[in-house]
C-alpha cells in the first residue's frame, strides 16, 4: 500500500509481520482482558498440570521431581482408578451416545410442532439442564426404602418383594447414574439442534419431493442432516465432553466414595486426590490422562462426522 | 403461510406422526416429573410426601415447608440475608462481566483478520473439548498464588474466561454484515466506537444467551475450594447445609431445590427465542 522508495521494495516476512500487529493493535486491545485471563485460568492450568504430574507435591514442600512414577503408579498400582476409568468409561459410552441421538431425536420431532408447542416442549426438555439441584429428586425416587417412588412403584405392581438399594447395591448405581445423567444431557446441543432444525431452507424440501423424496425418513437423511453439518459437530464436541466428565451426579447421588467404588469416576478420583488428599502430582497425572482421553475422543469423532455424507 | 404449513406436512404420514409424538409425550413427561414432583414437593405437607402413588399435584397446598426453611434460616449464625449478597454479588458481576469481556473479544475474532487469530480461536475450540475439572488442581495453585483464595474473583475471574461464551459469541458475531462495519469506519469511527455503538447492540440474543450459560453456573455454586470464610459464603452453600440430613428435610429439601430451580428457568422462559436464535450460529466446522 504505501509506496517510500527510501524503503527496501519488498518487506522481510518478520517485517511484514511486525507491520500487520502494529496495524491490529486496537484488536490486541479488546481481545487482552480475556486472552489473559483464559491463558491464565484454562491454557496455563494445562501445562502446568503435565509439568506436576511428574513430581510429588503436596502444597506444602515445594514439588519434587519423580519422573513417571505417578503414571506407573495410576496404572499399574491403583486398583480403584482402573475401576474408575471403567466406569468412566461405561459411562461415557452409554450416555454420550444416547444423549447425543435424544437430543437430535427430540430437537426433529419438536420441530414438527407449531410454534407453541415448540417453545413449550424445548423448555420442558432443556429445563433439568438448568435446574441447579433439583436432580436431587431423584434421591426421592430412588430411595432404598419402600416409600421411594421407583421401590414403591415396582412393588406394587408385582415386579419385586423387597426394595431394592438403588444408591448403595453396586449393580444398579450405574444404572442410576445413567439415568439421572441422561435426564440432564439436553443442554446446550439440544438448543444448537432446535436451532439448526429451524434454519434449514425450505426449498431444500420441496426440491427433495420434487426429486422423489418420499418419507421423512429419506427427507432426515438426504437433506436435514446435511444441512445441519455444523450444528451437529458442535453438539458432538458437548456431549462427549460431558459424558467423560460425570462426577457431581455420581457424588450426590450414590456417595463419594460410594459402595465398593461403583459409582466412582476419573473426574470423582481426581477430586479424591486433589481436594482430599492434596497428593497434586498425583491428582494432575489422573487429569493429564483425562484431558488426553477427552481431546482424542474429541478429535476421533470429529474426523468421523466429517466424513458422513461425504 | 399456508403455502409453508403444507409444504412442511409434505411426505409425512399419520401412523408415523402418532408413534412418534408418543415418544415424544413419553419422554416429555419423564423429563418434566422430576421437576413437577420438585415443585408439588415443595409445597406438600410431610404426610402428603410419601405417599403413594406421589401425587403430582399436593392435596392441601402448604407453605410449612418456606416456613421450616424460614426458621432453618433464622437460626443460621451468619445472616442469610448475607449469603444472598454474596451470591447475587459473584452472578451479577461475573455474568457482566463475561458478557462484556468475552464480546470484546469475540469482536475482532469474528470480524478480522491479524496475526494470531487463527490459533488463538483454535485454542478456544480446543478447549471446549476438555471438562473445566481437568484444570482444577493447577486452578487451585494459581488462584492461590495471585492470592485470591477466600474472595469472591476466585470464583468470578476464571468464570469469566469461559470459552463457550466466547465461542458462541464469536460464531454470532460472524454473521453481522462487513459493510456495515466497513460503513461506520468510512465516517471514522473508531474500533471501539464500532464495538460499543454497532455490534454490541446487534448481538443482544447472544448477551442473553451467554447470561443463562453462566448465570445457571454462578447461581448454583458454592464457592468449593475457594471460599472459606463463613460470611463470604454463596447462597447456594448454605442452602445445601440446611437442606443435608435425612429423608425428615424432604420438605426443607424440596422447598431449597424450587427456589434454586425457580430462577433460572424463568430467565430461560422470558429468553427462549433469542437464546434459540444464537445458537443457529454455534456451528463448526
Amino acid at each position: 500500500m504505501e509506496s517510500n522508495v527510501n524503503a527496501t521494495p519488498i518487506l522481510s516476512k518478520k517485517e511484514l509481520l511486525w507491520k500487520n500487529i502494529k496495524k491490529s493493535k486496537h484488536y490486541y486491545v479488546l481481545m487482552a482482558p480475556y486472552a489473559i485471563l483464559f491463558l491464565t485460568f484454562t491454557i496455563v492450568p494445562v501445562i502446568m498440570s503435565l509439568g506436576i504430574s511428574f513430581s510429588y507435591f503436596n502444597l506444602l514442600e515445594p514439588p519434587r521431581f519423580i519422573g513417571l512414577d505417578n503414571y506407573i503408579k495410576l496404572f499399574l498400582e491403583d486398583d480403584v482408578f482402573i475401576i474408575a476409568l471403567r466406569n468412566t468409561l461405561i459411562l461415557a459410552v452409554v450416555t454420550g451416545p444416547v444423549s447425543y441421538l435424544m437430543a437430535f431425536v427430540f430437537a426433529w420431532l419438536i420441530n414438527e410442532l407449531g410454534p407453541k408447542l415448540r417453545s413449550f416442549l424445548t423448555l420442558v426438555f432443556y429445563a433439568p439442564s438448568i435446574s441447579g439441584n433439583a436432580f436431587l429428586m431423584w434421591l426421592l425416587i430412588f430411595s432404598g426404602d419402600v416409600h421411594g417412588y421407583a421401590n414403591a412403584f415396582l412393588i406394587r405392581y408385582g415386579f419385586i418383594d423387597n426394595p431394592l438399594q438403588w444408591l448403595k447395591d453396586p449393580d444398579y448405581m450405574l444404572l442410576v447414574i445413567i439415568i439421572v445423567q441422561l435426564w440432564l444431557s439436553l443442554g446446550v446441543s439440544f438448543l444448537a439442534f432446535i436451532a439448526g432444525l429451524q434454519s434449514v431452507d425450505r426449498t431444500l424440501y420441496e426440491a427433495g419431493a420434487v426429486d422423489g423424496i418420499k418419507n421423512r425418513w429419506q427427507e432426515l437423511w438426504f437433506i436435514t442432516l446435511p444441512s445441519m453439518k455444523p450444528q451437529l459437530m458442535f453438539g458432538a464436541v458437548m456431549q462427549i465432553t460431558t459424558s467423560l466428565a460425570i462426577a457431581a451426579v455420581s457424588m450426590q447421588l450414590v456417595g463419594f466414595p460410594s459402595v465398593q467404588y461403583a459409582g466412582h469416576t476419573i473426574v470423582t478420583h481426581l477430586i479424591d486426590f486433589g481436594t482430599v488428599r492434596y497428593d497434586l502430582g498425583y491428582a494432575s497425572a489422573i487429569a493429564t490422562v483425562l484431558f488426553l482421553i477427552m481431546i482424542s475422543t474429541n478429535l476421533i469423532v470429529r474426523q468421523v462426522l466429517r466424513k458422513v455424507g461425504n | 403461510m399456508k403455502f409453508l404449513t403444507k409444504t412442511r406436512r409434505l411426505n409425512r404420514s399419520l401412523g408415523g406422526d402418532i408413534f412418534l409424538f408418543s415418544i415424544l409425550l413419553i419422554f416429555g413427561f419423564f423429563s418434566a416429573y422430576p421437576l413437577i414432583m420438585t415443585a408439588s414437593n415443595a409445597f406438600k405437607p410431610l404426610d402428603e410426601l410419601f405417599l403413594f402413588p406421589p401425587r403430582l399435584l399436593p392435596r392441601n397446598l402448604t407453605l410449612e415447608n418456606f416456613r421450616d426453611l424460614s426458621e432453618l434460616i433464622g437460626n443460621s449464625w451468619v445472616p442469610f440475608s448475607r449469603y444472598f449478597f454474596n451470591t447475587i454479588l459473584i452472578t451479577s458481576i461475573g455474568t457482566i462481566g463475561h458478557v462484556i469481556i468475552a464480546s470484546m473479544a469475540a469482536f475482532p475474532l469474528a470480524k478480522y483478520k491479524f496475526p494470531g487469530r487463527a490459533i488463538f480461536f483454535t485454542l478456544v475450540v480446543y478447549s471446549l473439548m476438555f471438562a473445566p475439572q481437568v484444570t482444577a488442581t493447577p486452578n487451585y495453585i494459581i488462584i492461590s498464588g495471585i492470592g485470591l483464595i477466600d474472595t469472591p474473583s476466585a470464583i468470578i475471574l476464571p468464570a469469566i474466561a469461559s470459552s463457550l461464551g466466547l465461542y458462541l459469541m464469536k460464531q454470532f458475531m460472524s454473521q453481522i454484515p462487513d459493510e456495515l462495519i466497513e460503513s461506520a469506519k468510512i465516517d471514522g469511527a473508531s474500533e471501539y466506537r464500532i464495538f460499543f455503538q454497532i455490534v454490541m447492540p446487534l448481538v443482544k440474543p447472544a448477551w442473553l444467551t451467554l447470561i443463562i450459560l453462566l448465570f445457571q453456573r454462578l447461581w448454583t455454586t458454592d464457592g468449593g475450594n475457594f471460599i472459606f470464610s463463613e460470611e463470604l459464603k454463596p447462597v447456594s452453600y448454605a442452602l445445601r447445609q440446611i437442606a443435608q440430613g435425612t429423608i425428615e428435610r424432604a420438605g426443607t429439601i424440596a422447598a431449597v431445590a424450587f427456589i434454586m430451580m425457580i430462577v433460572p428457568v424463568t430467565f430461560f422462559i422470558l429468553s427462549q427465542s433469542k437464546v434459540v436464535e444464537t445458537f443457529s450460529h454455534s456451528g463448526m466446522k
